[in-house]
């Protein structure tokens, strides 16, 4: 992420060059994003392998259960992107420095995704294993209200166009959004009565394989890599359109 | 004067434009009552309610209404001031924002309250649940606090894009949610007491504590030009 580590421009200027004294970091600028690349695309076959062969299957739930390496990294790092975009949304109402909305922004789009993906694969494995796609169960629910609010958070983006009031208004959301998780999480477990659901992942307990636990592992850092990979990407990508759209109102207006 | 005293002041000299201005010009206030009660007669329809499920269904179909109703009125909270190019005027005098933001507010809750006071005794008498009373009120003076607090505030948000009647809802009904679950849990435990049940009342009132507080702190950021 080298690109977020320049100093703070002031408020509502363009933002500057990268600064050309760090020599020292030209190297991991020129060829960091492949090594990073092809670590997420070596990590992402090492966890297929270690998901399907190397963990044991699950005596209770057979093979299905082996979702879960996917499953809970992305629900992990989708609670960490949408972390991401409240921490970049302060920073960003505090400072005015614009890379901090094309952060949250960037962040929030992969969290949707990693989101959409929890909520379809937890589908599948609740359908195998309790015989339903849906259960109204606490972290379920929670899981998809928070989809729906940064859902909304992408669609007020895409409605109020780069403008700063635009960015002002998301930042808004993208606190009191995440505020407002825990809120509803404690709602909706209230909701359903204070009573334990009964559901519980495999707990880990001493006897639980090794393998199990390497498996997760790998899966866990795969995933944190993919974020950082894509994350990178698409904050390149705001910078350009940023700029793009800058430079079409120059020519349209005259300077 | 003290600046407690010029706030109060100012608080209620801009809730005071806004009603005269509503009561002369526009009547959604009468719409919206009508609105709320339509949407009450539709569930009653939607769910063929007897006497066995309708304490199960009743509360839920009261909170939609007034969800629904708050959505599409309170939506126009900014909407006479940006069609006339108000707003601009409204942020040069020297108010404080949260001195705005309360007073649309009160504004909006007024509204509301004006809503409830059709909707409520007509759910009470065609859900045939009598439950009207001071725990009742509490209630929906509870539940109404945290809905307008978030639609005054995102009414200000959605009004800056481009697809304002949409946006409105798809911002506030998930940050409702636990509104919605605490108010329609505590009316139906007038209707059916439920054991065990978590304080829904203090709850809602933590809930709207909390709302306030963010919301009051926040507009200033979406309404700074």
């Amino acid at each position: 992420m080298n690109t977020l580590t320049s100093q703070p421009a002031a408020p509502g200027q363009q933002s500057p060059p990268q600064p050309a004294n760090r020599v020292w970091l030209d190297p991991v600028r020129k060829y960091g994003e492949y090594v990073l690349g092809g670590a997420v695309a070596i990590g992402m076959m090492l966890s297929i392998w270690a998901a399907f062969v190397l963990a044991p299957t699950d005596t209770v739930q057979g093979d299905v259960q082996r979702i879960m390496y996917f499953h809970v990294p992305m629900a992990l790092l989708a609670f960490f992107a949408f972390f991401v975009v409240f921490v970049s949304s302060i920073i960003y109402l505090l400072r005015r420095d614009e890379r901090w909305d094309w952060l949250a922004r960037a962040s929030a789009e992969i969290g949707v995704v990693y989101t959409t993906m929890v909520l379809i694969c937890g589908s599948i494995w609740g359908k195998a294993y309790w015989g339903t796609w849906w259960d109204g169960e606490p972290i379920l629910t929670t899981t998809l209200i928070l989809w729906f609010i940064y859902v909304a958070y992408l669609l007020l983006r895409f409605y109020s166009g780069r403008t700063e009031s635009g960015a002002r208004n998301a930042a808004v959301l993208g606190i009191i959004g995440f505020v407002d998780v825990p809120i509803v999480h404690f709602a909706v477990t209230w909701w359903r009565g204070l009573h334990p659901t009964g559901y519980v992942l495999n707990g880990a307990t001493p006897d639980t394989p090794p393998a199990v636990f390497i498996a997760l592992m790998l899966a866990m850092a795969t995933f944190t890599l993919l974020y950082g990979f894509l994350l990178l990407q698409l904050y390149r990508l705001e910078r350009y359109t940023t700029e793009a759209e800058r430079l079409r109102a120059r020519v349209e207006y005259g300077d | 004067m003290s600046s407690l005293q010029t706030g109060w002041q100012q608080l209620w000299s801009i809730v005071g434009k806004d009603l005269r201005s509503e009561l002369r010009a526009r009547q959604v206030w009468a719409a919206m009552a009508l609105f709320s009660a339509l949407v009450l007669v539709v569930f009653y329809f939607a769910f063929d309610l007897r006497i066995e499920n309708n304490a199960a269904v009743a509360p839920g179909a009261l909170w939609i209404a007034f969800v629904f109703a708050s959505v599409l009125g309170l939506g126009r909270t900014f909407a006479a001031e940006q069609e006339h190019g108000a707003m601009d005027r409204l942020l040069l005098c020297p108010v404080d924002r949260q001195v705005i933001f309360l007073a649309k507010l009160i504004g909006n809750l007024i509204f509301l309250g004006v809503v409830e006071a059709v909707a409520v005794p007509l759910f009470a008498a065609i859900y045939n649940l009598p439950i009207l009373g001071g725990q009742l009120l509490m209630i929906v003076v509870l539940g109404t606090v945290g809905i307008a607090t978030m639609c005054t505030l995102f009414a200000a948000v959605a009004s800056t894009t481009r697809a304002r009647e949409i946006m409105l809802p798809l911002l506030v009904f998930p940050l409702l949610i636990p509104v919605v679950i605490g108010a329609v849990r505590a009316t139906q435990s007038l209707v059916a007491p439920i054991v065990n049940d978590p304080p829904w009342p203090g709850l809602l009132v933590a809930f709207d504590v909390i709302f306030v507080t963010l919301s009051a702190l926040f507009f200033q950021f979406v309404v700074e030009d």
